[in-house]
């Protein structure tokens, strides 16, 4: 399977990359890098660049226009997703956009090359804020990735139908809101509620802590409605749930699209998050890479994509109007949820060891799945012995005619 | 005749392309370790999943029984219908076919959802709302809807071609409607109903579309298997061994299926 899979993929990218070729040497012959005429693939979440819509800069094109270089733009749903397609082999990209605990996990493989930050200019607009090792230490050498977006799990909710500003992440277990919760379709998020709740860390190595989040978590699921990601948007648009995490930037989208909603950052914590730019190994042009990731960092594209997506910027020169713009949108909690004073109780996720990994995703398909055990075991066995029954009945009916007609 | 066999060649191409490479690859998969060594380990391991398992063979058991019930009936208006009306009766059943698969389970959601257009019909004539999505009983339907055209075709194809002489000597010989149905017309669609029956349950066990949307929180076998292969999980070699074991109850509940139409069809049942 691999290999088909290798194999259909690089004729797809065989097929892309011949026809981003065609169309850039019909474009303007002034070259504007070394690289021009060149291609790289990027790989991005889905809905995670700004794209042109509304008037807004389309980055890409306008990476293209500016440099010559092609880009090749996919999208992925999980991390997950992205790491299934790096571990195959399947597929080779320059530049991949993922989230810290990935990109650790990716590190810890040996899957990513190192950058060389001499190319990247612009790297010193980066806030520094980010770069802190005690906080951050997904990419402990910092010689890896080159953050892109970051934000905090807020917890949002449908102000008609929870009455009372909930403080805590026990507002997703209150009998109250049966049915009308949803939870986090991955374990890592999933996880890190229960956790937070429970009093521990998220990044503890006990095997006890995880069972204890599970045991949690179980609770939790008669009262759940769905475990969702991006379907959050329309169920929490449309009042068709009323609580629920999720991340800051998209938060404040759907509050954009139902006034009804509100968010707050519960008294127990949360997790902070930063997504970063990383390059692979396998990864074919890997000084145009670098100019991406560059041209990434560089003022323009960096304000382009603060407003299209409503996540926190770390690009510095971006910072301030970044804020304003918020304020003008959404209102000053708008700016202190995208840009708080002080990281106070925010927690980063680590990479953890294989086995807690394991067990982590043993748990969560514990919890998951599989309700009704003894129920389902005695229908599908009366069923059975109903069906088996009926063909001995036949068979001994048929035995006593095919008797009856030959003696 | 061989020109007969050359004209086979691209579907045997196609058959070991994907169906006897592809499942020589499940079986390798599932008893090897991610070096690359013999293990029997991924089946321990897939042992945990044996609630999922059946409550997946119990859901799907269930929504075959209801594309039963209802096909059978169903195919067998059709097939008594005059031509005419049995051209658009079919049309009407394959016509949601046309439409893809999960935009179709995408609709049931926005009508079973709490704030839906079910519940808020009901609201609207003072009814009080119902809960009805993310219930094992909304998994069920979904397969129903999706499944039931896999049901009717072939019984109603075994229906139509049934030979009508048999049907007008029993009359003859003093045989009344119900007669004619018992020792007729059900023994002669047997075949229809087995391969209806192994069209349905087959897909329906398996599934992980309808569960995710509207099951809610409840992953099926089929959901995790998916997992295993594309989400957070990544375990190939444990979703190998999980559809394997899948693989080979699908094929008892079969076999034992398949005991029915070994037998002359004459002798069976009722």
């Amino acid at each position: 399977m691999k290999k088909l899979f290798a194999l259909l993929f690089s004729a797809i990218i065989i097929a892309s990359t011949v026809c981003g070729c065609g169309e850039s040497s019909s474009a303007d012959s002034e070259t504007k890098s070394e690289h021009a005429g060149e291609s790289i693939v990027v790989y991005n979440w889905g809905e995670y660049i700004s794209n042109g819509d509304d008037d807004t800069l389309d980055v890409i094109a306008d990476f293209t226009a500016k440099t010559g270089i092609d880009v090749t733009y996919l999208t992925f749903a999980s991390n997950e997703e992205l790491y299934t397609k790096l571990k195959s082999g399947s597929a080779s990209y320059d530049v991949i956009i993922i989230s810290d605990y990935m990109i650790s996990k990716l590190i810890s493989e040996d899957m990513l090359l190192p950058i060389d930050f001499d190319k990247i200019p612009n790297y010193q607009y980066i806030d520094k804020a980010l770069l802190d090792k005690d906080r951050f230490s997904y990419d402990p050498e910092q010689q890896y990735s080159i953050p892109y977006t970051w934000g905090r799990v807020a917890l949002l909710y449908n102000k008609t139908v929870v009455q009372e500003k909930p403080t805590s992440w026990n507002a997703l277990w209150d009998e109250r809101y049966k049915n009308k919760i949803l939870m986090f379709d991955n374990s890592r998020d999933g996880f890190a509620l229960a956790q937070l709740l429970n009093g521990d860390s998220f990044n503890s190595e006990d095997p006890e802590v995880w069972k204890k989040a599970a045991e949690l978590l179980k609770k939790q699921k008669p009262l759940v409605r769905s475990y969702v990601m991006d379907q959050i948007f329309p169920m929490m648009s449309s009042g068709e749930a009323a609580l629920a995490p999720y991340y800051i930037g998209d938060a404040l989208t759907i509050m954009s699209q139902n006034e009804d909603v509100d968010f707050v950052f519960p008294k127990e914590g949360t997790n902070i998050f930063v997504d970063a730019m990383c390059i692979p190994k396998g990864c074919k042009n890997k000084s145009a890479a670098e100019e991406f990731i560059n041209y990434m960092c560089s003022y323009e594209p960096a304000k382009a994509n603060a407003e299209y997506l409503c996540y926190s910027s770390p690009q510095t020169q971006v910072i301030e109007e970044h804020k304003e713009y918020l304020r003008e949108e959404f209102g000053d909690y708008a700016v202190e949820a995208t840009y708080p004073e002080s990281l106070e109780g925010c927690e980063a996720y680590v990479n953890l060891s294989a086995e807690t990994n394991k067990l982590q995703t043993d748990l969560w398909l514990e919890v998951r799945a599989g309700s009704n055990y003894t129920r389902s075991v005695i229908c599908v066995c009366v069923t059975m012995a109903i069906l088996i029954g009926g063909i001995i009945f036949a068979k001994i009916r048929k035995y006593k005619r095919d008797k009856f007609i030959y003696s | 005749m061989t020109s007969k066999k050359v004209m086979a060649l691209p579907y045997v191409f196609w058959m070991i392309l994907f169906t006897i490479v592809p499942l020589g690859m499940v079986l390798y998969f599932a008893f090897t370790t991610e070096g690359g060594g013999f293990t029997l380990a991924n089946f321990a391991e897939a042992a945990k999943y044996m609630p999922s398992l059946m409550q997946s063979i119990w859901l799907g058991m269930l929504a075959t029984i209801i594309c039963l019930l209802i096909g059978y009936p169903v195919a067998y208006i059709i097939a008594k219908a005059s031509s005419r009306s049995q051209r658009t009766m079919i049309l009407l059943i394959m016509m949601p076919m046309w439409m893809n698969f999960l935009l179709r389970t995408y609709a049931w959601m926005t009508l079973l959802e709490d704030t839906g257009i079910i519940n808020d019909f009901l609201a609207s004539i003072g009814l009080p709302r119902m809960h009805l999505i993310n219930t094992e009983g909304a998994i069920v339907l979904g397969m129903v809807y999706n499944f039931l055209p896999f049901m009717i075709m072939p019984i109603y194809s075994v229906l139509t071609k049934m030979d009508k002489r048999l049907i007008e000597a029993a009359q003859d010989l003093g045989s009344n409607g119900v007669n004619v149905f018992r020792k007729i017309i059900m023994p002669l669609s047997l075949p229809g109903i087995i391969s209806g029956i192994t069209m349905v349950f087959v897909p329906a066990v398996s599934t992980f579309v309808v569960s995710k949307m509207l099951g809610g929180g409840e992953m099926l076998i089929g959901d995790i298997i998916e997992s295993q292969f594309f989400g957070a999980t990544y375990n190939p070699y444990l979703g190998a061994a999980l559809s394997l074991i899948l693989m080979v109850l699908v094929l008892i509940c079969m076999t034992v299926m398949n005991q029915f139409s070994d037998d002359d069809e004459e002798a069976l049942l009722i």
